[in-house]
């Protein structure tokens, strides 16, 4: 077969000469082409996408803008130029010049770490795929593909990975991350976050919000890891993650934004009203934050691991922003402050900081989401509504962790599982919030037009007006 | 309060207690459906038989194990239409995580060392039942299944993973801990699924392990199953291992009651078994008594007598003895084994097991004797069999003498009938014709050793000719003269030689280095011929227990001691 691949495949890893890269491709492109068409966004093979595609690393070669058919995408493998002097900068192999190649000794855990980070990418697209069908404007299904695309793209990059660093063992993971499906009780995708489906637009902007900016947390600790390759694949794939986060966190706003506006005209205080008027009332967005803040806090594993040590230890993951850190970098006799269940009682106690590393990951994006949090409640704040948004507590519905098996109220009172499950309608979304939301649900194609539940955005994609044609029928 | 009270309380403040009930279990619960039984660890993270350590995972200690222990001894015998056990957990996506790390890394060599005998009995004790009792095991690995997880599966008869893409079969040991899945997974690997020795070789070193249609192609599992079909086919073939089973479908079971005992500062005290310490001179002397007649003169008064049968009450209380006294009593190095009692009613029992071995719960009551005396072969400590006037060596109770390391036995010609061994068909291999006696499949021997013969075949290398004229002996009293004459004693010292004779021999043991004798005791006492749980308990108290005590495992910087912190294991590279 001979394929232009450069043409192809964009890409900064010399893959005109990798014959290695070649032979892995030659069978997984026209595998995840397969993947792409039975299981990412529904009946959208015709649609003409104004979409943003990655052609180069350099300052104009990240956004380049144009109508795209969706399966023409030129997914690409696109790593952050190499710097041939890094060193390795935390854990026993501080000092040391980064690795180019996997080390014998981490390869299995290294892969481990790929295939778990790779398979969320392929996940989310299957989560979101009849979305499209219910898009409250065509700058929102816009925004939805250009997310879809470039999971599809981060799927690539790890990909590239597996195929280029870890032999025939890398080539069957590249595969099996194609053979997974999210929600498929025999066949699902690794983290069970990752095989709930979702629902609404309003569960999409949430999961881009929470969910995907623990993958960029993740990510993040990746980009500081002494596998230069991993470290280099992850930064470049952080420029893109940035955009899905704006999704969720202005999809929430503009959410946020109607309801307080119907609220005002409408002289209403209650954040429990706004329904009647077609609206997502207040009070079931806090729910939704509570539910998808929860499991994405389960997303950052056991508080105490074991695992995250070793990985930073030797030197595969770091910390959130690693080189900004004033410490030894290697932790050995810190300690870190978490909290914890004794005695019925939610009580602050130290441990060993390297064994806190997923604690430490997870307070960092605690941080940055309150952030977000800060930002949403401006709005009913200028619209002189008394309302605002709130975290539920560290120890609300977890499922792993410290927290894992306790029955605690979003303000942090630990009760009984009877007690709980009397209110937890009150405080996570409950079929018939869910149901109601769906009903808000129905494409909007008219360029310029968006559905009433949400309030358009601040401004268009690429410098291009609202009523710009984000999306062509043909 | 003088010193001495002290440690007392501290020591039954620590005393293992390896009695149980169901309703005090912590980690397991147990589910009964006809005739499928199913064992479902859920172990309780705070439940430690020791403090520093959290049971995460259902990784297990020594007090996950005992209560496992309890509910298999139950099945035997208090629900006999159990005819297959599916072993599962209520945990999602992990069936067991192996012993818990942490409580390895912190305990003391000893108790390890002990923890990992006492897990592999109970499953060797799996693997016991199977073969003898009709139950069949099923390991359902709805999940990680790691370390002694999968050894834990390896007992089984078979075992079922589920193909979710993630779940893993693993024997993490060398890669993550620097030791070796020692407690009979790498010999069962070999020796039980046999594994080509590359491919377990890879299995060994990679600590995600394997999954899937390659575990099956391996044979590390046995079948691979999807998680719609999961809980169908788990119950489909314990369905279908239950029709494999001989075991009654409508007989009551034998409720084992607490054991009667109490336990002081002088020893272990119970109705037919007692244990005095004598810890000045570091041996524990352990003394086992007949009855005095039969009671149970037929199947029903057997059955009837159930729990108080004595041969079943006998050796659970040995049992019990054994477990505490090698958990409990580390310095106690020599145990001398004594009986008394009536060596007639012994031997009329003897020929009562025998007649009706076929019986569901004569049969639990040989596997029971079997497995108890099975726990002698493989202490790590000296034993002397005493045989003094009154002395009651006969049969079943001559098996403590031939599992001691030595035996001495009172010669006193002016009173030669007083002082007798004597031997009965439970001694052997069953002979020809009541082999063919019973329609069923029998086992051709009833009270083999670990080796997986008669302590007296194994004690003569399978001399045919020397067996054969033993059998000429059954049901004789023979004298100390005969006795050593036919090879069936060490010593025979004449009365007044007798005294002094044995005070040497139990002082000048006493005083060799203990390790010594632990390795010269197991060399010596699975000579020939060997069995899959003779190189189990070998490799276990050489290669595994070498590795356990080598800086690369516990020290400072072993693996063994810096998993969970972070750190990583320094080695030393020397090969050794």
């Amino acid at each position: 077969m001979n394929i232009d691949y450069s043409q192809l495949i964009p890409n900064n890893v010399d893959l005109s000469s990798d014959r290695t890269l070649q032979r892995a491709l030659e069978r997984w492109q026209p595998a995840f082409l397969g993947w792409w068409n039975d299981t990412g966004p529904a009946s959208t093979s015709d649609l003409q996408v104004y979409l943003r595609t990655a052609i180069s690393v350099e300052k104009d070669g990240w956004a380049n803008f144009g109508y795209v058919r969706m399966p023409e995408y030129r997914w690409g493998i696109f790593l952050v130029p190499g710097d041939e002097n890094r060193k390795i900068h935390f854990g026993d192999h501080q000092g040391e010049a980064a690795w180019q190649d996997v080390p014998g000794e981490y390869r299995s855990t290294l892969r481990r770490i790929i295939v778990t980070q790779g398979d969320t990418e392929p996940a989310s697209v299957e989560q979101q795929r009849l979305l499209g069908k219910t898009a409250p404007s065509l700058y929102d299904m816009r925004n939805l593909f250009q997310v879809n695309v470039e999971e599809g793209r981060h799927l690539w990059a790890m990909v590239y990975l597996l195929h280029r660093y870890f032999g025939k063992d890398g080539r069957e993971e590249a595969e099996y991350l194609l053979e997974r499906r999210s929600g498929d009780t025999n066949n699902p995708r690794i983290l069970t976050a990752f095989n709930e489906q979702t629902r609404h637009w309003l569960a999409f902007f949430m999961f881009a919000f929470f969910t995907d900016r623990d993958g960029k947390f993740q990510l993040s600790s990746l980009a500081e890891s002494a596998f230069d390759p991993l470290s280099r694949t992850c930064r470049f794939m952080l420029t893109e993650e940035a955009h899905h986060m704006f999704v969720g966190e202005s999809g929430v706003a503009r959410t946020v934004q109607r309801t307080c506006e119907v609220m005002k005209e409408h002289g209403l205080t209650d954040p429990k009203e706004g329904r009647q008027f077609g609206v997502i009332d207040l009070h079931t967005l806090q729910k939704f934050v509570n539910f998808h803040y929860s499991v994405t806090l389960d997303l950052f594993g056991s508080d105490i691991s074991s695992n995250a040590a070793t990985y930073y230890t030797t030197g595969l993951k770091g910390r959130y922003e690693e080189a900004k850190r004033g410490d030894d970098h290697r932790l050995s006799s810190d300690e870190y402050k978490m909290l914890d269940v004794e005695n019925g009682r939610i009580v602050e106690r130290s441990v060993p900081a390297l064994t806190a590393l997923n604690a430490r990951l997870r307070d960092d994006y605690i941080e940055e989401i309150q952030g977000g949090l800060n930002r949403w409640n401006r709005i009913p704040e200028q619209l002189g509504i008394p309302f605002r948004f709130k975290l539920p507590h560290l120890g609300f519905h977890r499922k792993i962790g410290n927290f894992a098996g306790q029955f605690i109220s979003p303000d942090g009172q630990i009760m009984t599982e009877a007690e709980w499950n009397r209110q937890r309608d009150n405080w996570m979304p409950s079929e018939s919030d869910h149901q109601y939301i769906e009903s808000l649900m129905g494409q909007v194609i008219e360029p310029g037009t968006f559905a009433n539940w949400i309030a358009p955005p601040a401004r268009g994609i690429n410098g291009k007006p609202m009523d710009f044609e984000y999306v062509r029928f043909n | 309060m003088d010193a001495a009270l002290v440690i007392d309380q501290e020591k039954q403040a620590q005393f293992v207690d390896f009695q149980t009930h169901p309703s005090r279990y912590q980690h397991w619960q147990l589910r009964f459906d006809g005739a499928v039984a199913t064992l479902i660890m859920d172990t309780k993270e705070d439940g430690g038989i020791r403090p520093g350590y959290k049971l995460k995972l259902n990784s297990y200690d020594l007090g996950v194990d005992i209560e496992l222990h309890d509910a298999l001894q139950r099945i035997r015998f208090e629900h006999p239409e159990v005819r297959s056990m599916v072993l599962a957990s209520a945990k999602q996506r992990v069936f067991c995580s192996g012993a818990n790390i942490y409580m390895l890394g912190s305990s003391s060599h000893a108790w390890k060392v002990n923890f990992c005998k006492f897990t592999n009995e109970t499953r060797n004790g799996m693997e016991d039942a199977s073969r003898n009792s009709g139950i069949k095991f099923l390991a359902a690995c709805n999940g990680t299944t790691a370390g002694g997880g999968y050894e834990l599966a390896l007992a089984c008869d078979e075992i079922m993973l589920i193909d979710d893409r993630s779940s893993a079969v693993s024997l993490p040991e060398v890669p993550l801990l620097g030791v070796l899945p020692g407690t009979g997974g790498l010999t069962r690997v070999t020796d039980k699924r046999k594994v080509r020795r590359d491919l377990a070789d890879i299995f060994c070193t990679v600590p995600e392990g394997i999954q899937g249609q390659r575990a099956k192609d391996w044979q590390l599992v046995d079948e691979v199953v999807k998680p719609t079909q999961w809980n169908e086919y788990i119950q489909k073939r314990a369905q279908e291992l239950a029709k494999q089973s001989d075991r009654p479908q409508d007989e009551a079971g034998v409720e084992l009651t607490p054991l009667k005992r109490s336990v002081d500062k002088h020893g272990y005290h119970y109705e037919y078994v007692d244990v005095s310490f004598d810890r000045e001179g570091r041996t524990a002397t352990m003394s086992v008594r007949a009855p005095q007649s039969v009671t149970a003169k037929s199947l029903s008064e057997i059955r009837a007598a159930g729990m108080t049968w004595w041969p079943l009450q006998m050796a659970r209380e040995l049992d019990d003895a054994v477990l505490s006294l090698r958990t409990n009593e580390l310095e106690l190095g020599l145990w001398i084994l004594k009986t008394s009692g009536n060596a007639d009613a012994v031997l009329e029992i003897d020929r009562q097991l025998v007649e009706h071995r076929a019986n569901w719960f004569v049969r639990e009551v040989i596997n029971m004797l079997r497995r108890t005396f099975a726990r002698l072969d493989v202490a790590s400590r000296s034993m002397y069999a005493v045989v003094e006037e009154s002395s009651c060596f006969a049969g079943t109770l001559f098996e403590l003498a031939l599992a001691a390391d030595r035996s001495y036995m009172l010669n006193n010609p002016d009173n030669p009938k007083a002082t007798f061994v004597a031997l009965s068909e439970i001694n052997f291999d069953l002979h020809p014709d009541l082999e063919t006696q019973h329609a069923t499949s029998l086992p051709s021997c009833l009270l083999e050793s670990v080796s997986g013969v008669p302590r007296l075949v194994s004690r003569f290398y399978g001399d045919d000719k020397k067996i054969r004229s033993m059998r000429t002996l059954i049901g004789k009293k023979l004298s100390a003269e005969d006795a050593a004459e036919a090879g069936l004693v060490t010593a025979a010292p004449d009365e007044l030689d007798w005294a002094d004779e044995l005070r040497l021999a139990i002082e000048s043991r006493v005083a060799l280095s203990p390790d010594a004798l632990t390795g010269l005791e197991a060399n010596l006492r699975f000579a020939q011929p060997e069995s899959m749980l003779t190189r189990i308990f070998g490799r276990l108290s050489a290669w595994q227990n070498w590795i356990f005590i080598r800086p690369n495992a516990v020290g400072q910087t072993g693996a063994l001691k810096v998993y969970g912190s972070g750190n990583k294991a320094k080695f030393n590279w020397e090969r050794v």
